[in-house]
């Protein structure tokens, strides 16, 4: 315990005089909140917009009226030629063009049906997706109040339609607010990339400048020297954490709904498995340059499947499989459920499990993997 | 020198790393409180054979027995009693000269304050009270070396292990170092040293000279003289490395 003490103050002590450090933890959260936050969002505004109206009546004009008025949407431009459209589209100048064909509005009068064409661009199939959602809601809207119309005009037509009205309430985050969404996501990026990061390359750093070999020449434990590496990272991380959300809170007000000593419980358990991935890939490789390649290499698989941005629940089979071995991937949940749904411990209880796991095989691997006998 | 139990024993050592064989065969003994020298030119497998006896290394092939442990299963158990200073620089550059006593007198367990009464001894034995509280970064080389060397035998070892201390510092400094050394070797410190300066060399009780991974010959620097009819040890290295085949 007392050798664990000396490393302690050696790391402190090391860590306090890197310049470089206080930007690190400091300056970093908030650029990583403020920029991540605002710019990875799915919701889409102001989708660029070409309205080919080849008849120009008051249906059609009623139509291309609603459009104007949406907030999803900016009318580019507008003529009756849909070659014209294609080419904007070519060009990336709009994404959906909205082509009403001549005789629309005696098509929809006589016949009680007419066609509208919409061409969406979906190179992103998540954007088209949602762009074509936005656009089949207000066509479907004015479909709705033309029927109302005409049977007000011929009221033995039809007796009065009978319609399921389907009324959606949005649960744990009402306004759909994808900040909300994405706050508790970015810090999660954070206190990894800090925490796996700043430990793989603390211990190779010994590598590269040979004091390691002193080291290894004395009476240390192994698992006394990996904790002299582990603790000050994890203390580190855990405070940004806290320095994260609490920026998280002041900016972006999220919401706080479960309990924050939970959400750093968690995490404590969380931030061993990462420390100990960044330790364990610092016992392979010789230089910074390599722990680095490594280091990134498992951290963007792990961002990317850990369901931040897609939903990890509609991933294809395999890939479910493969996200029990992604940390990530569990804190990501865990602090989202805590934060936004109020989750409390026996909700999470799987998740922690996991995660205690998880960091003892890791733990034990690096312990296991750095060698004082080379 | 003393003729009792040897604190060092190597039989038969071969290192090999892939098909070089850094160390052929060496076998020899070290005696507690000599000062033994293991000479060689670069590349020669000095400082293999010094870290398979400090215990950062192992073997491949004979034994290798210090203080009393077997290299191959209990190096952890020699390292307790050895200190060591490495060819490569290694106390931290980004702390101070007391914080880098402070730190490795910690390790090997040396109580609060014995830390404190010792360290304030060893700076002015040292002459470096001014400079307690400046970073490693900032001293000049021959403090560093002589500051490395006092935290290697800072624990009070039975056997010191020196890779190359002299290097590149002044004449001046080299002879203090040396002083240094015999003083550990009167506190009863077994010194191993490894150098490439054959002027080092007559400092040594006994000197091993290495050529090619093979220990070439070993005696009291005036028997090697004598033996090889040379008038310092350089001439002895000379005539000894002269048969060695690239």
């Amino acid at each position: 315990m007392r050798t664990i003490l000396f490393l302690l103050q050696k790391e402190f002590l090391q860590i306090k005089r890197n310049k470089s450090m206080l930007p690190i933890i400091f300056v970093i959260p908030i650029i990583q909140l403020i920029i991540l936050v605002n710019a990875a969002t799915l919701e889409l505004k102001h989708i660029n917009m070409y309205i080919v109206d080849k008849e120009l009546s008051t249906t059609s004009r009623q139509i291309v009226s609603k459009f104007k008025a949406s907030p999803f949407f900016a009318v580019k431009s507008s003529s009756f030629s849909l070659s014209e459209a294609m080419n904007d589209l070519k060009r990336d100048k709009v994404d959906v063009i909205i082509h009403i064909p001549a005789g629309f509005e005696r098509n929809l009068v006589r016949n009680n049906k007419a066609k509208v064409q919409v061409i969406i661009n979906s190179i992103n199939g998540t954007v088209g997706g949602i762009a074509n959602a936005y656009v089949s809601s207000i066509i479907a809207e004015y479909n709705k109040k033309v029927i109302a119309d005409l049977v007000s005009v011929t009221p033995n037509a039809f007796s009065a339609t009978p319609s399921i009205t389907v009324t959606s309430s949005f649960w744990y985050n009402p306004q759909l607010n994808y900040k909300t969404f994405m706050v508790p996501a970015v810090l999660v990026f954070l206190v990894t990339l800090i925490g796996m990061f700043l430990s793989a390359l603390n211990l190779v750093r010994e590598k590269e400048l040979g004091t390691i070999e002193q080291i290894n020449v004395t009476p240390i434990k192994k698992y006394q020297f990996i904790a002299g590496k582990l603790i000050p990272f994890w203390v580190i991380a855990l405070f940004e954490l806290a320095f994260g959300l609490t920026v998280g809170k002041l900016i972006f007000d999220i919401p706080m709904v479960g309990s924050i000593p939970l959400v750093f419980g968690v995490a404590a358990v969380y931030l061993l498995v990462v420390l100990g991935i960044g330790l364990f890939i610092s016992t392979l490789v010789d230089t910074q340059q390599q722990a680095m390649f490594i280091a990134f290499f498992f951290m963007l698989i792990f961002i990317l499947m850990s369901g931040v941005f897609t939903s990890a629940e509609c991933m294809p089979e395999w890939a479910q499989q493969l996200n029990h071995i992604n940390p990530i991937f569990y804190f990501i949940r865990v602090i989202r459920m805590i934060l936004l749904k109020g989750s409390g411990f026996k909700d999470i209880v799987n998740e922690f499990v996991a995660l205690s796991v998880y960091a003892c095989f890791v733990l034990s691997l690096a312990i296991w993997r750095y060698r004082k006998v080379a | 020198m003393q003729s009792n139990e040897p604190v060092i024993v190597v039989q038969n050592l071969v290192k090999k790393f892939g098909n070089f064989v850094a160390n052929d065969n060496l076998s020899f003994e070290v005696y507690p409180g000599e000062v033994f020298g293991f000479l060689g030119a670069n590349g020669a497998g000095k400082t293999t054979a010094i870290r398979i006896l400090c215990g950062l290394s192992r073997p491949t092939s004979g034994k290798v027995m210090v203080g009393g442990f077997d290299a191959n299963t209990e190096s952890e158990k020699i390292k307790t009693n050895i200190g060591y200073m490495s060819q490569k620089f290694s106390l931290y550059d980004d702390l101070t000269v007391r914080e880098n006593i402070r730190f490795y007198a910690g390790i090997y367990h040396i109580p609060y304050n014995i830390i404190k009464t010792r360290t304030n001894d060893l700076l002015q034995k040292l002459g470096l009270e001014h400079a307690r509280d400046k970073l490693i970064h900032d001293i000049p080389l021959g403090w560093k070396q002589k500051l490395a060397f006092s935290i290697a035998v800072f624990h009070e070892p039975s056997i010191v292990f020196l890779d190359e201390p002299t290097g590149g510092v002044d004449p001046i400094t080299r002879r203090q170092f040396w002083d240094m050394i015999y003083e550990a070797a009167h506190r009863g410190i077994t010194v191993f040293v490894t150098t490439h300066y054959m002027d080092e060399a007559e400092y040594c009780n006994r000197v091993s000279i290495m050529v090619d991974g093979k220990i070439a010959d070993l005696d009291t620097p005036n028997n090697l003289k004598t033996k090889h009819n040379a008038a310092n040890m350089d001439e002895v290295f000379q005539k000894l490395a002269r048969g060695r085949k690239y």
